[in-house]
């Protein structure tokens, strides 16, 4: 349906759509609203790729597509080297990839395709500097396969192999740093975005669209049927995530660290008001809580120093 | 809403695929989701109270859909079509103007 012109210069987002109704993410998903927000930024000027994920399903099973614009679905473990390939191929072609009004090449894929499968060939891509964008939608478990844990689940987190009690256990170790093993590869632009903060996260994406070379962004979406919390309380999620320091927002340009959000002179806020909303972390003790406080702080004051450092 | 606003794509998707098997399992038609109306997975509707918006957007900005349009007054259009009723807009309204109220089908 068309924005009216009045509406268009009240809206703080682009008002195009080319993210269409009719998809089959579940109620609340935190990742169709990220790939809606993509398609906002680069219109149809964008050419997709996406393995094995959610996404895959909420793009749309044969023979029907959610996207206004092109999408190759690949397998699990190449996002990275297709997004290579698919821009090497657009230049041999004589089209112009990034750039003002180039075309962007984006490799959507979840934290699984990203943090254990897709590990090698995002290194790749990062470390050949194909004129690309990888987003990582971090939803902290495999959801789609039946909530699995990943390499970025969170330590006391339950999924259906950490089920807890007496005879198991719940995720043992710490949610793995993504976005530090990408900077450790000096990358053109590396970025934190969430789904609560669409401004910022949408100015993020027109800035990789800008700068030339490999780009990386970790786009936070929480998952209301892998979370066990209320489809409603997804934005609330997203939103607490920053304020708590759990999932700051900050992003890594040409050397330098610079912090979004939450606001480095304020103490963030209990991770308790986070974890409380969600029913993966209700068989936490309170041992396991303040450990993760603990570790959520001391990540929070190494970026805080790097940002100091590298300003 | 009186009409879908897709109904042009719907009619389009529904004569070329029933028509014949696209080579190569090409999917050629953007947005040819719209047939899936996922409307009918909701329990929960959101009922819009007019009086009380202060036409901030924020339902529209995360209508994870989309199923919210906006209309000329910049009033948000609810799409029932394909509004799966996670509640998202009823939460983030800052007046309260949306509900969710159990569906009477």
């Amino acid at each position: 349906m068309e924005i009216p012109e009045n509406v268009k210069k009240r809206l703080s987002l682009p008002a195009e759509e080319y993210f269409y109704a009719g998809h089959t993410a579940c109620q609340g998903c935190g990742a169709a609203l990220g790939l809606r927000y993509v398609l906002k930024a680069y219109k149809n000027r964008a050419i997709f790729t996406i393995p094995a994920c959610c996404s895959t399903i909420i793009a749309g099973a044969w023979p029907y597509l959610t996207f206004g614009a092109p999408l190759f679905q690949t397998a699990f473990e190449t996002t990275g080297a297709v997004i290579g390939g698919i821009e090497a191929g657009l230049k041999a072609k004589g089209y112009k990839v990034k750039g003002e009004d180039g075309i962007m090449v984006v490799g959507w894929a979840g934290d699984g395709g990203t943090a254990d499968i897709g590990l090698q060939a995002l290194s790749g891509f990062l470390e050949r500097d194909h004129d690309g964008l990888y987003i990582m939608y971090d939803n902290e478990a495999y959801m789609n396969t039946g909530i699995q844990r990943s390499s970025s689940t969170p330590k006391g987190a339950w999924t259906t192999n950490t089920p807890g009690g007496k005879k198991h256990f719940l995720e043992q170790k710490p949610k793995k740093k993504v976005i530090d093993i990408v900077i450790a590869h000096k990358p053109a632009y590396a970025a934190t975005a969430s789904i609560a903060f669409p401004e910022d996260f949408i100015r993020k994406l027109k800035k990789a669209q800008k700068i030339k070379g490999a780009s990386f962004i970790q786009l936070f979406a929480p998952c209301p049927t892998g979370w066990r919390s209320p489809t409603d309380k997804s934005i609330e999620l997203a939103r607490l995530a920053v304020q708590t320091a759990y999932f700051p927002l900050f992003e890594y340009e040409g050397g330098k660290y610079k912090i979004n959000m939450p606001s480095t002179k304020k103490e963030p806020k209990p991770l308790e008001e986070y974890l409380k909303l969600q029913g993966r972390f209700k068989y936490m003790t309170k041992e396991d809580i303040a450990a993760l406080q603990e570790w959520v702080l001391r990540e929070w004051e190494e970026l805080k120093k790097k940002a100091e450092m590298f300003k | 809403m009186a009409e879908s606003p897709f109904k042009e794509e719907i009619e389009r998707v529904e004569k070329e695929y029933s028509e014949k098997m696209t080579p190569g399992a090409i999917v050629y038609i953007p947005g040819s989701s719209v047939i899936n109306k996922t409307g009918s997975w909701r329990v929960f509707m959101p009922e819009f109270k007019r009086d009380k918006c202060v036409r901030c957007y924020l339902c529209y900005i995360y209508c994870p859909e989309p199923a919210i349009y906006l209309d000329e007054e910049n009033y948000p259009v609810f799409d029932y079509d394909y509004c799966k009723g996670c509640g998202i807009c009823a939460n983030e309204c800052p007046t309260k103007a949306i509900e969710m109220v159990r569906e009477v089908k």
